[in-house]
């Protein structure tokens, strides 16, 4: 997937991009099952970051995230991705319930020279695997999703990005007043990819 | 310390209010909703901080081309950016909805199922009912509220003790003591939720029939000052004195005083047996926390401690015995200590203490969960549920503008009253319904329930 050919420690940004939107679509197949936003008999079980994660066979999802990821690691390879959200929302009302976070600062440096970095793979992937662990075990402190939901993915870009014409301006989709989890983070040493799910307040329904 | 005073808020009694009336004024709703983990960001502006923290620091490190009217050119341009710096995109296909094969309840149930995590009890954020309590003294010595077997919360405002009965919400007065005797310095209801003992300033504690609104007994002579605390034990009333004093009283024979123990220096402000009745706590305002043995008592010789705790740094007044493990106590300090410490009262080990961060003024354990509640004074007049053994913070309920004095627990453990020198007394849904005996497990409530899941 990755044109990190060279040394094993060398990163370039493509293979940066690679990792991340790489990383961005185990996330997103993860919550999805994990949150039970699609039925569990449709994921599979493949081996990924020395863990067993969950892939969509659902046709629909599956070419939803191909296009997605792909898009993604272009953004990312112009240092232009700044942030990744993966929205839950309420079916019947469209009410946002759940805000996955990945916000991503690109090294300016490696975009505008092409240097490369150093960093080994097997680091990028133990910081990978703590954070696919944390979005495993969120289940225990997220609020139940006891209503059919759906998801939407906004990448915010900069403002000089062209729009694909398969894509359309969006709002932000937020939750007002917000309860947030900050999970681990990871870094490629060109990418860093901070995750924070924040979620709708339990109380909230109450006034 | 926490010294109080006993003359409560002078400047509400301008107006005169009925006691126990519902509030109107109630559900501040607690719009700062905090994270267990992280402080409230929701009035922080993240574009912006990163925009600062990333873009702003470039402008930063050519200070070679900043000039006045270049720096302000640039703040400008970055005011403008930083409202108009991202673009939102989002795929205009979206992904598919998910298909429901089977039908929606069934399929909902299967999600519950699926989860490892219990599901979570709501706990309401707000107190579901607010009373006026006027008068009420503000001392943190005194134990002015007790929630009855029959029902009845009894609470002492001033010189009057009120009785409200939960069934009905219904207010009666049951007494007044005169101005001299007065104020009621505590109160406590009888194992058989029909009989109250009332404590007095005047060193007196007066025995009322709830029933039939009258006084039955009033025992004199055990202490020399006011009577703070009261605990029963059958026909036993314990009554713990300003004087130090620990009186075992047999309410049944004419002369009542049948052990003294000694072993506070001062007031005592809690008072609590055992649920078998074999073992007293005593939390004093000389920091002491003494453990009595009933089977040790005897009424010719001075009555030794079982075990003297002096591990508080202030007064002791919150004491709670675990209901679902006999020897396990949980005792809190006042303002100068803030910590809830755990007893093993047989070996008279402290098993944990954690530091709440403010005065504890009383606590109460779940009959149903293994939690813990406390209410607290400054700064934030709440009450804070714990996760037993664990000390992890599940709740905290504000609206209290005062310290939360007293707390008392309805009959069937569900609800909490707390009352606090702000004159309210609130009632809290916290420890939730308990499980009912368990439904029999519906048939088939989903596909393949028989195979065991892991995840």
């Amino acid at each position: 997937m990755a044109s990190r050919t060279v040394a094993k420690d060398i990163i370039t940004l493509r293979g940066s991009a690679a990792i991340v939107s790489e990383f961005f679509g185990y996330a997103a197949n993860s919550i999805l099952y994990n949150r039970g936003v699609y039925p569990e008999e449709s994921f599979v079980k493949v081996k990924k970051y020395g863990l067993p994660m969950l892939l969509t066979q659902d046709e629909g999802v599956k070419s939803f995230m191909a296009n997605l990821t792909a898009q993604l690691s272009e953004w990312l390879e112009e240092g232009k991705l700044q942030r990744i959200v993966l929205v839950i929302m309420s079916k019947v009302s469209s009410e946002v319930l759940e805000r996955w976070n990945f916000s991503i600062e690109t090294d300016g440096e490696v975009v505008e020279k092409g240097v490369s970095r150093e960093k080994s793979d097997k680091e990028i992937m133990r910081e990978i695997q703590a954070i696919m662990r944390q979005i495993a075990s969120s289940i225990t402190y997220l609020p139940c999703l006891d209503e059919p939901c759906v998801f939407d993915v906004l990448a915010y870009t900069d403002k000089d990005v062209a729009v694909p014409f398969t894509w359309i301006e969006s709002d932000p989709k937020l939750i007002a007043n917000p309860q947030m989890v900050k999970l681990h983070s990871f870094d490629t040493k060109i990418h860093k990819v901070d995750t924070l799910v924040s979620y709708k307040n339990d109380e909230w329904d109450e006034e | 310390m926490d010294a109080g005073s006993s003359s409560s808020s002078s400047n509400l009694k301008g107006q005169s209010r009925c006691p126990l009336q519902e509030q109107f004024l109630q559900k501040r709703n607690s719009k700062e909703n905090l994270d267990r983990f992280i402080p409230n960001r929701s009035a922080m502006d993240f574009d912006y901080a990163h925009y600062m923290l990333t873009e702003g620091r470039k402008g930063k490190e050519n200070p070679a081309v900043s000039s006045p009217s270049r720096d302000a050119y640039r703040k400008q341009l970055a005011e403008t950016f930083n409202m108009n710096r991202t673009r939102i995109l989002a795929f205009k296909n979206k992904p598919p909805t998910p298909v429901e094969l089977i039908p929606h309840e069934i399929s909902t149930s299967a999600h519950h199922q699926a989860k490892p995590t219990k599901p979570r009890r709501h706990i309401s954020q707000t107190s579901e009912r607010t009373l006026d309590a006027p008068d009420i003294v503000d001392d943190f010595y005194l134990n002015l509220l007790d929630w009855g077997s029959a029902n009845v919360l009894a609470i002492a405002l001033e010189n009057t003790v009120y009785l409200w009965d939960a069934s009905t919400g219904s207010t009666s007065e049951l007494a007044t003591i005169d101005d001299e005797n007065g104020p009621v310095t505590s109160v406590n209801w009888a194992p058989d939720g029909r009989h109250i003992a009332i404590g007095l300033n005047n060193s007196e504690v007066q025995l009322w029939d709830s029933a039939s609104n009258r006084l039955l007994r009033t025992l004199k002579g055990g202490h020399r000052s006011r009577v703070g605390s009261l605990a029963w034990n059958n026909h036993v009333l314990t009554t713990g004195g300003m004087d130090g004093l620990i009186v075992n009283n047999d309410v049944r024979i004419r002369s009542h005083i049948v052990e003294t123990y000694r072993g506070h220096q001062q007031e005592v402000c809690g008072l609590k047996w055992s649920g078998s009745g074999q073992q007293l706590a005593s939390g004093g305002n000389d920091n002491l926390l003494h453990i009595w043995d009933r089977s040790m008592a005897s009424s010719n010789s001075a009555t030794q401690w079982l075990h003297r705790l002096e591990d508080h740094t202030s007064a002791v007044k919150a004491l709670a015995w675990c209901p679902f493990q006999s020897n396990l106590l949980a005792s809190g300090g006042g303002g100068g200590d803030r910590c809830i410490k755990f007893w093993n009262t047989h070996t008279g080990s402290c098993l944990n203490s954690v530091d709440t961060g403010s005065q504890v003024c009383s606590l109460l354990w779940n009959k149903n969960e293994r939690e813990l509640l406390s209410s607290h004074g400054f700064t934030q007049n709440q009450l804070t549920l714990w996760k037993y053994p664990s000390m992890v913070k599940m709740a905290e309920l504000t609206g209290h503008t005062s310290r939360v004095l007293f707390m008392a627990q309805s009959p069937d453990g569900c609800t909490v009253a707390s009352a606090a020198g702000d004159e309210t007394l609130r009632f809290w849904n916290v420890f939730g319904v308990p499980e009912v005996a368990k439904p029999a497990p519906k048939t088939n409530p989903e596909p393949f329930a028989q195979l065991n899941r892991i995840r």
